[in-house]
């Protein structure tokens, strides 16, 4: 782009120090953690600690994705995105300035990797945590906008999972800043670009699609159909259909509609797993499909309880849901 | 508060144009009319194409103050509209920077600012960018060898007017077709805020081996309305930033 024609792409060594322009602070780059669109990630070392350093060409992307972690900052018990540790300018030999960042190194794995590892039954609990933290993003004005599956990260022990990448994070009211065709509502046909948390929930449902996708598909001439076709046709995915049908299709207005419903979902696999006489197996069927569509039928009375409910109450409700399970699940270990 | 109007020009070609005036110098034209001139060039997949070509891609942009791209056809589904859409936003990016540089002094840009002071100038063109209004115009080469590209720009536009029908700001769209059958350029749709109604199919393909880039970028400039050719964007949204406090 010829905006940035002068520039030319970074590529540091192992080794390299980075000093900053206007801070001062150096950097000992240790290695390359990856690229995108707006620029590249290092994996380097200050004071005996490790960070992630983002550095740019664009420095206004770099601007932008800095205003968004300095806003989740202000959070607090902030887990929203990784914490920012420093904002400067590096000027190379020749004198071209470069903007980067400096943030948390979240060590761990791709998601993907991480439920590939550890079993598929982290996909639900990994989904649940998520949408935790889409709802606390939701109530501070933010839609995280370019939700992939390759921007999210499992930290552990103990799982974690947490996201990278602000750079689609948008206002919400606000058309999304960035975003990737397959995990995009609009390019299915399916809903509009406007930042709402239901743009992130259809994200995130695509998400679990994609983890049994992973080469993805095409969208075809009626791409809606095509879609949730594919999930009909996913028999991995059938316990958690009517939740995904509801994410995609935009029934659910809040983060926390979701959740509940897919630690329904989640509650029930614990049940029939714990009696699992032939006989509770055949019965499998029928007592998971009941919750779900007693659940249907009661979205919008839902909506008006919420907020005779206690939220503080509800989130100890789902942790305790998530803690249940994970003790069994050591248990089982 | 009144908002400025953003207007572009937006080439979606594959080849060198030869017949007419240079492509660049109407372009050049063009910026000094308010109006940017973004370049997208659609390339075969295996044939090598012609370095001249290429270059001119970027000639033209580089000259109508705009944003050029390179794409090749095996991923153009997928690439137009991301493109397309990253080109609009760094075209609306760089009018905002232009007169940020003015509020700020002609040398002062926005990178030689501490990094601490940027953020809160980047809200402002981020604001900008969402609220401004924007009229388009998409002027598409349908010379005979961009017979099998067509059908997936046509897609690529229709997927452009949702993502800019996001914004809060309004939007204009228009498309119009070279070499026309009698002038330099064709309608496609007439102005309108939306674009899913392009089944308008584009016009019989000429065969003839012109491409005359220049004078369609010319007449394209006219389609913005004689009388609102001279107000630039940036003159008219300036007073508003003062007054922000900026
Ligand atoms: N804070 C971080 N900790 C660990 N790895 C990171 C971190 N930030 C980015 N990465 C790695 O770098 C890659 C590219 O970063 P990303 O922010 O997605 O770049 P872009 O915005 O340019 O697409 C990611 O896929 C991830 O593997």
């Amino acid at each position: 782009m010829n905006q940035t024609s002068k520039k030319r792409a970074i590529d540091f060594r192992r080794g390299q120090v980075v000093r900053g322009k206007w801070h001062h602070h150096h950097y000992t780059i240790i290695s390359k953690l990856g690229h995108g669109a707006i620029g590249s990630v290092y994996l380097c070392e200050s004071n005996g600690k490790q960070m992630a350093l983002k550095i740019s060409e664009k420095s206004s992307s770099v601007t932008m994705e800095v205003n968004v972690l300095k806003t989740f900052q202000k959070v607090q018990g902030n887990r929203l995105g990784p914490s920012l540790l420093d904002v400067d300018d590096w000027v190379d030999p020749s004198g071209v300035q470069y903007s980067f960042y400096v943030m948390e190194y979240l060590r761990g794995k791709q998601l993907s990797t991480y439920v590939k590892s550890h079993g598929e039954e982290w996909l639900g609990i990994l989904m649940l945590q998520l949408l935790g933290d889409l709802e606390s993003l939701h109530q501070q004005g933010w839609v995280f906008g370019d939700l992939k599956t390759e921007n999210l990260i499992v930290t552990y022990p103990p799982a974690r999972m947490r996201w990278i990448d602000v750079g689609g994070t948008t206002q919400i009211g606000r058309s999304i800043k960035e975003y990737t065709e397959f995990f995009d509502r609009g390019y299915w046909n399916m809903g509009t670009r406007k930042a709402e948390p239901s743009y992130d929930l259809f994200a995130l449902a695509m998400v679990m699609v994609h983890f049994y996708h992973p080469k993805r598909f095409e969208r075809g001439s009626s791409p809606k159909r095509t879609l949730l076709t594919k999930l009909n046709q996913t028999t991995q995915l059938k316990k958690y259909e009517s939740v995904l049908k509801n994410a995609l299709t935009g029934q659910y207005q809040t983060s926390e509609q979701m959740k509940r419903d897919l630690s329904h979902v989640l509650m029930e696999k614990q049940i029939s797993k714990e009696n699992y006489s032939r006989k509770d197996k055949v019965n499998k069927p029928v007592s998971s499909k009941q919750p779900v569509t007693q659940k249907r039928s009661q979205m919008p009375q839902a909506t008006q309880n919420k907020k005779s409910v206690h939220p503080i109450l509800e989130s100890l409700g789902i942790t305790l849901v998530v803690m249940v399970f994970y003790l069994f699940y050591l248990f089982l270990n | 508060m009144k908002k400025g109007t953003l207007k572009q020009i937006l080439l979606i070609t594959d080849g060198c144009s030869n017949k007419g005036e240079d492509p660049s110098a109407v372009a050049a034209l063009a910026a000094q009319q308010g109006i940017t001139v973004n370049v997208i060039g659609v390339l075969e997949d295996d044939r090598s194409e012609d370095p001249m070509g290429l270059q001119e891609v970027e000639d033209i942009a580089m000259s109508g103050e705009g944003v050029s791209q390179i794409v090749y056809k095996q991923s153009l589904s997928q690439t137009v509209q991301t493109v397309t859409k990253q080109a609009m936003t760094q075209t609306l990016q760089g009018v905002v920077n232009q007169e940020l540089k003015q509020i700020l002094g002609s040398k002062q840009s926005l990178e030689e600012l501490p990094p601490e002071q940027r953020g809160e100038v980047m809200e402002v063109v981020e604001d900008l960018g969402e609220t401004c209004d924007l009229e388009v115009l998409v002027l598409v080469d349908t010379s005979a060898s961009m017979s099998n590209k067509l059908p997936t720009v046509r897609e690529a536009l229709i997927d452009l007017s949702v993502s800019m029908n996001a914004r809060i700001g309004r939007n204009r769209f228009a498309i119009y077709s070279f070499p026309g059958k009698k002038k330099a350029i064709d309608k496609v749709s007439d102005w309108a805020s939306k674009l899913d109604s392009v089944s308008s199919v584009f016009p019989k393909l000429t065969s003839g081996g012109i491409t005359p880039t220049g004078p369609a970028i010319k007449d394209a400039m006219y389609e913005f309305g004689k009388k609102s050719l001279k107000r630039s964007f940036m003159r008219e949204d300036e007073p508003n930033i003062e007054e922000a406090g900026y």
